[in-house]
């Protein structure tokens, strides 16, 4: 006997299992490991987060904490200078690896190793090439100049623009192969054309390349924005934060607070940054989901 | 006009030439010299290693040597973080493959109600940055009573690489032709044996990819394996690498030994799946 609450729907709804075809119940098994995961692992710990990170206290700890606006200050010209580097030397160098020549394919296949290879064994190689007594840098600048280099990683504007070579080391071969993708993909007899003209190599960029991979290297530059707020490694690696808790940035000084035992205060620095991020997050998927 | 068998010598050949190599050798340097100075430091004994070298004077494999005889303090337990980090990147591949490959089919090939909005969901993750939702992460794990096992960071880096399996894997589907399942369903295959027989294989390729991906991360991540394991047995090398830090003296010329056998790995996955990946992971990234 099925239950009806009003009394004008005398029919009973047909049980669930009929009205999926037997593709769809297997459809929805299928989909299930992924959704148990997504809830376990994402939705759960992103509420328990906001829940703890909810009191308004929080917040007015945070922005007391000096170390926090610096660190919100540094993840902004990470983002800002760093990715517009890093996405214009990548345009450049997919221009120079779109070439025909040997030797520039085999250039090619040793420009992707940073990527290829893990962080910390590269990242903690640079930091000691940077070492101010055994480093190989100072080293060579004491035998060309007879004087002491500096001490690179003592001082924050140093030490953060450091990082953000790094950073730019570490991710440019995959921007630079996706931009070649973009500019392989525009059509050769434009070029030709352009030739026979002749156009300069500024007039062929400037009316042929850029217009075809002005889109493509927007998402790029959005999708690299959202991908350094995560970056962890290129700061923590390199200066650990300092000299002074310095050289932070947000990615480092939530994992900085959650080391430190304060959970509350980790998730209030990353709340503070979800009205940048979000936006990015939407316009991507709205993007990528068309 | 050039002719067959006539090599013309041209100035303006000449500058173009030269002009790629004043950005090619640039960027050759920029690219290998971390990778050279930690291979350097590999092959330094001590002495040469602090000294600033561009070469050293007696080469040896002396620190491999004690890095796979274990003879330092750090690295007694090498053998056991180089397993622990084999087993969770194998654990890593397999499980998002599995998970993923499933949701894939189901949305792309099965229509099921709600796939658009799971994959929307799946996007959603894939542009949470990563250490962001560690920090949240690592307290579930707390709460889920995983932490200090393998499983807390298997299951967190599964997490992480599913959403973008699952887009990319979804994109592939795609471009099945449907008339494939038709034909199958026609010959009366159930959903289990078209996804065993037709679609899996057709897939292969883009698995491939799929599943490099996923051993690549796992076993290339510090910050979860740094955050969710700590005992020195249980952890992977790169937390073990981590840990020469902490020390006043680090033995640097063994740190980078072990960095530089801890690199490989990944160095040689990566150029015997070349091909699939680039295709199948640029293609995945951005829309283009």
């Amino acid at each position: 006997m099925a239950i009806t609450l009003s009394g004008d729907q005398s029919m009973p709804a047909p049980p669930l299992s009929s009205r999926l075809t037997p593709a769809q119940v297997w459809g929805i098994v299928l989909l299930a490991p992924y959704l148990l995961v997504f809830l376990a692992f994402v939705v759960y710990p992103v509420c328990y987060g906001l829940w703890l990170a909810r009191a308004p206290s929080n917040y007015v700890a945070l922005f007391h904490d000096p170390i926090f606006a610096r660190a919100a200050v540094n993840t902004l010209i990470f983002l800002v200078i760093g990715i517009n580097i890093k996405m214009l030397i990548a345009l450049f160098l997919s221009g120079f690896f779109a070439q025909q020549r040997t030797w520039i394919k085999w250039l090619s296949v040793i420009f992707i190793l940073p990527w290829a290879v893990p962080s910390i064994p590269t990242i903690l190689s640079v930091r000691f090439m940077f070492n101010p007594e055994w480093g190989v840098v100072n080293h060579l600048i004491f035998s060309l100049t007879g004087d002491d280099g500096p001490n690179w990683l003592n001082d924050p504007a140093v030490a953060l623009s450091m990082a953000i070579g790094v950073h730019i080391w570490k991710s440019l071969p995959f921007w630079t192969l996706i931009l070649i993708t973009g500019r392989l993909a525009i059509a050769h007899d434009l070029f030709e054309a352009a030739e026979v003209d002749g156009a300069s190599w500024w007039q062929k960029f400037r009316y042929i390349t850029w217009p075809s991979m002005q889109t493509l290297y927007i998402t790029c530059t959005l999708l690299s924005m959202i991908w350094t707020l995560g970056d962890f490694n290129s700061v923590y690696l390199l200066t650990g934060g300092g000299p002074a808790d310095l050289t932070h940035v947000l990615a480092t000084l939530g994992i900085r607070y959650l080391r430190l035992d304060q959970l509350s205060l980790a998730m209030a620095s990353i709340v503070c940054a979800m009205p940048f991020v979000l936006p990015l997050v939407y316009f991507m998927m709205k993007r990528l989901s068309r | 006009m050039k002719l067959p068998g006539v090599s013309e010598f041209s100035w303006r050949d000449v500058a173009v030439e030269a002009r790629l190599l004043l950005i090619g050798i640039p960027v050759f340097l920029w690219t290998m010299i971390p990778i050279y100075h930690m291979f350097l430091f590999a092959i330094s004994p001590k002495e040469d290693a602090f000294s600033g070298k561009l070469w050293p004077d007696h080469p040896t494999l002396h620190n491999f040597e004690i890095v796979f005889k274990q003879q330092h303090y750090f690295l007694r337990d090498f053998y056991i973080q180089f397993w622990n980090s084999t087993v969770i990147a194998v654990s890593v591949g397999v499980l998002t493959l599995f998970i993923a490959t499933a949701a894939a089919f189901a949305i792309s090939r099965l229509k099921v109600p709600g796939g658009r909005t799971v994959l929307n969901l799946a996007l959603f993750t894939y542009f949470i940055p990563a250490a962001f939702l560690a920090v949240p992460m690592y307290r579930t794990m707390g709460n889920y009573g995983l932490l200090n096992n393998h499983w807390s960071l298997i299951l967190a880096m599964v997490t992480i690489a599913s959403p973008y399996a699952i887009w990319v894997l979804k994109q592939a589907s795609d471009k099945l032709p449907v008339e494939l399942d038709e034909a199958a369903v026609m010959d009366g295959a159930t959903t289990l044996q078209i996804f065993r027989l037709v679609y899996l294989p057709l897939m292969m390729p883009s698995l491939v990819a799929i599943g490099t991906y996923a051993v690549l991360l796992a076993w290339n991540e510090y910050l979860y394996a740094f955050l969710l394991l700590s005992n020195d047995r249980e952890i992977t090398l790169p937390v073990a690498l981590g840990n020469f830090l902490a020390a006043d003296d680090s033995p640097w010329e063994l740190l980078m030994t072990t960095g530089f056998i801890y690199a490989l790995p990944p160095a040689a996955v990566y150029y015997a799946f070349r091909r699939y990946m680039v295709g199948g992971l640029t293609a995945g990234a951005v829309k283009s």
